[in-house]
């Protein structure tokens, strides 16, 4: 096998995504002549204004909001963090209990965790072998001591997408407010806060072609929400510091980009993904796909590989030009695999072997064509170097 | 992260399958870590002459298996249970420091196997560390270290 890049085929757009042209130029202004502080009175400042303005309206529509609830944020982390710490301070004396789901990002799951040893406790709630919660667990985890729901839209590994509306009609039903982690669902799926049920919805730039380090939270008039960054009146005086208004515009450009045809890209990017999956499936034997067969992201393929490692398998794609991920420890540092694999109910063997692609706007047949290709080859040669390999598979070396 | 000469001891390993007439056996790690190594020696008046291994787990395992067999051919038994993992990661030009602890796995596998060779000839075996992934400070559900 030639291990010299040939080129360079990025498939991790779960990880991040590149800014589109349409995006760079929509900010490019705002990094030159438009450098005035948006809270400033003299008409100079006027542009910064209106570009973070037109960009809240940009978000708005794309979510099915007011823009007076739209707020922007340094990222999804602290959007995630913004709701649910912000929704435990402001609710306290309503009740301590959240509920969530075993699989969010760690966004969501570290700060649930800092809010158990500030004396709230929390439901994680487990999910079946797709990675589904169930809205009836979910109403049948709420007490009169929960203040708030939250489950993410859509997850960034596996990509198994939540019943939302239910698990947000379940939360209502009870009284109780709902987060939504929608980070990898913006531009995949509609949203619509009312029709879904939410109360409270984060989102990122930098996962659908926008600028990295931009965020926004969505909180519905009226919610409860404690401020998490103190300092001066900006965002209503919900969320201080002077506004990354370079990053705001791209932020907004991209979303209306990314929502003015979801049913169309969803189309392309979907028909990739399954000839992906039914072609990794069809080839390489001892091997599962992750996730949900259909209530799944278009762009999400995750496999599991038995036998083999999944920062192996990283890099030996790496050597032939293909950017991908894992759920495997060994490509993070720690020690136990990814928590959502382990909630499907993978063995940790099987966690360790996992790998996913995440289809993007620039990628091509051809792209799919390559690593059905490649794929096929590196598996075959970590198993061949694997003492867990049985006989029947352990295929001979090509040439 | 890795060094070049990690990654070209990953991306082609030597002395990697079994050896049907080995003198000596050894396994180290566990599949719930992430990485398990099986190394076969063939021994000849104390010297390792043959050594294969087959390897699960990530490149800094791969890799350090591959560089540990190397450095041992050769090496009576007594200088092979001697190799330290800092030998193996010095050869590799250095590991990333959270991928340390990948290369015990090939030390530990190599102790195994000498041991194995001393039970074979009628001999106690020696006092070996833990062949724990994560030297028993407790990673996982298998590890000696958590009760
Ligand atoms: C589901 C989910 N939530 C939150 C985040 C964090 O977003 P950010 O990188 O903008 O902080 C990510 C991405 O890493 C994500 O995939
Ligand atoms: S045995 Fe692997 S972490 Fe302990």
């Amino acid at each position: 096998m030639n291990d010299q890049v040939e080129r360079t085929l990025y498939m991790d757009h779960a990880a991040t995504t590149f800014m589109k042209p349409e995006v760079v130029a929509a900010m490019a202004p705002y990094l030159s002549e438009h450098f005035g502080n948006p809270s400033s009175l003299y008409r100079y400042s006027g542009e910064s204004r209106s570009g973070v303005e037109t960009a809240r309206g940009q978000v708005a529509t794309a979510v099915g909001a007011n823009r007076e609830e739209i707020f922007f944020t340094s990222g999804g982390t602290e959007a995630d963090n913004w709701a649910i710490k912000g929704v435990a301070f402001a609710n306290r004396e309503r009740g301590n209990h959240i509920v969530t789901s075993a699989i969010e990002h760690h966004a969501v799951l570290h700060t649930c965790e800092w809010l158990e040893k500030q004396g709230f406790s929390v439901t994680y709630l487990p999910v079946d072998e797709f990675g589904r919660v169930d809205p009836v667990a979910v109403e049948a985890a709420i007490t009169d001591e929960t203040i708030l729901v939250s489950v993410m839209t859509a997850n960034n590994e596996i990509g198994t997408v939540q019943p939302v509306a239910e698990i947000g009609r379940a939360a209502h039903d009870h009284g109780v407010l709902f987060h939504t982690d929608a980070v990898q669902a913006i531009g995949a799926m509609p949203i619509d806060v009312d029709a879904m049920n939410i109360d409270l919805l984060s989102l990122s730039g930098h996962k659908f072609y926008g600028p990295k380090g931009t965020g926004a939270l969505y909180i519905r008039q009226g919610t409860r929400v404690e401020t998490l960054i103190h300092g001066g009146g900006q965002e209503h005086r919900r969320r201080a510091g002077t506004e990354n208004v370079p990053g705001i515009v791209g932020l907004g450009r991209a979303i209306e980009l990314a929502t003015a045809d979801i049913e169309g890209h969803n189309r392309r990017i979907a028909a990739m993904r399954d000839r992906l999956i039914r072609g990794i499936l069809g080839s390489i034997p001892d091997c599962r796909l992750n996730g949900h067969p259909t209530e799944r992201l278009p762009n999400n393929a995750n496999f599991s590989f038995r036998y083999v490692e999944g920062e192996s398998i990283l890099l030996l794609l790496d050597g032939r030009g293909i950017c991908a991920s894992t759920g495997s420890a060994c490509s993070s540092g720690s020690s136990e695999p990814s928590h959502v694999l382990l909630a499907t109910g993978l063995s940790h063997e099987e966690a360790h072997g996992s790998l996913r692609l995440t289809l993007g706007d620039a990628n091509t047949e051809d792209d799919v064509d390559y690593v059905l290709e490649v794929l096929p080859e590196v598996i075959g040669r970590l198993r061949r170097i694997s003492p867990l390999t049985p006989a029947r598979t352990r295929m001979p070396e090509a040439e | 992260m890795y060094t070049e000469k990690v990654i070209e001891e990953f991306t082609n390993p030597k002395n990697v399958g079994e050896l049907a007439d080995a003198d000596a056996v050894g396994e180290a790690g566990n599949p719930t870590c992430g990485d398990i190594m099986k190394i076969y020696l063939k021994v000849e008046s104390d010297r390792i002459v043959d050594a294969r291994f087959q390897t699960f787990g990530c490149a800094a395992a791969i890799a350090s298996s591959s560089m540990a067999t190397r450095m041992i051919l050769g090496m009576t038994i007594a200088e092979a249970w001697n190799l330290s993992n800092a030998d193996v990661v010095d050869a590799l030009g250095g590991l990333p420091e959270p991928k340390v602890h990948c290369s015990l796995l090939a030390r530990d596998a190599i102790r195994a196997a000498i041991d194995d060779f001393r039970t074979r000839g009628g001999l106690e075996p020696l006092e070996r560390g833990s062949d724990c992934c994560c030297s028993g400070e407790g990673g996982c559900d298998s590890c000696p270290g958590n009760d």
